[in-house]
């Protein structure tokens, strides 16, 4: 098998990641798109650690999956408080910021 | 063609699909539901790569836990369970055009760096080899990440609750 048939396959689960984060309004859609972009960095750091012979490639998509799962936690816990303050989790009407 | 390449097609087509389907459906709920068909095409490509002990961490983390945080996400933030047509903002030609871009300078120096290099195979990476690794090279960052898990642990906690 060939290296660049698991980096094209990340690359592309990344870029739909990236349109994901660019085009959805719906704050939940949203972190599913990053869910897509952590997964296509995990793919990457597996097949350098199996093309290179070692096992810190999957040590690292260990600690980035971890990683992940504590960013959905506060991610959701931060969305279910703008719902509750807003009644909203459309990502559009965030703009109390906006002068 | 061996068969570890067409078993490599056949996933990987499914995921472009349901990938695909995760940013364009306009249901919430099968977006959720297609990202299940993504995260365990991602387990099967960790199997291809003789990455078992990751492969079976990737089912039990995100299939089992993310997932279903999703859902109850998608539940308590009381999403409309049918179809809605208004999930996406007014950007959508222009975010579609920065994956463009993205996916072809991505794609364009890997092509550059990496055309022709092949997977060798030569032992399998057992469990107790990514245990050792984890316990000996990367023992700091294993407690830092501990400590991480515990802290956003308690701030979602503080976050969520209602005082």
């Amino acid at each position: 098998m060939y290296l660049n048939q698991f980096l094209f396959l990340a690359a592309f689960l990344f870029a739909v990641g990236v349109y994901g984060v660019l085009a959805r309004k719906n704050g939940v859609l949203v972190l599913m798109s990053i869910e897509l972009i952590l997964n296509a960095v995990n793919i990457n750091l597996v097949a350098f650690g199996t093309f290179n012979h070692t096992v810190a490639g999957q040590v690292f998509a260990l600690f980035v999956i971890a990683i992940a799962a504590a960013e959905v936690g506060v991610g959701l816990a931060i969305v279910l408080l703008i719902y509750r303050n807003k009644r909203s989790i459309d990502l559009t009407e965030m703009d109390s910021l906006k002068g | 063609m061996t068969a570890q390449n067409v078993a490599f097609g056949i996933i990987a087509a499914v995921m472009a699909f349901a990938a695909i389907r995760v940013v364009t459906t306009t249901n919430v709920v099968r977006a959720a539901l297609h990202l299940v068909v993504v995260l365990a095409g991602v387990a099967a490509n960790y199997v291809l790569l003789a990455a078992e002990f990751t492969a079976v961490v990737q089912v039990l983390v995100y299939i089992g836990a993310v997932v279903v945080l999703f859902l109850f996400g998608i539940m308590l933030t009381r999403a409309p369970i049918g179809r809605i047509a208004d999930l996406d903002n007014d950007q959508r030609w222009l975010a579609g055009l920065v994956a463009l871009l993205v996916l072809g300078v991505l794609v364009g120096t890997l092509n550059d760096q990496w055309a022709g290099d092949k997977i060798r195979f030569t032992q399998p990476q057992t469990s107790a080899e990514v245990g050792d690794s984890i316990f000996q090279t990367f023992v700091i960052p294993f407690e830092v990440v501990s400590v991480l898990l515990l802290a956003a642990l308690v701030g979602a906690i503080v976050l969520a609750r209602r005082d």
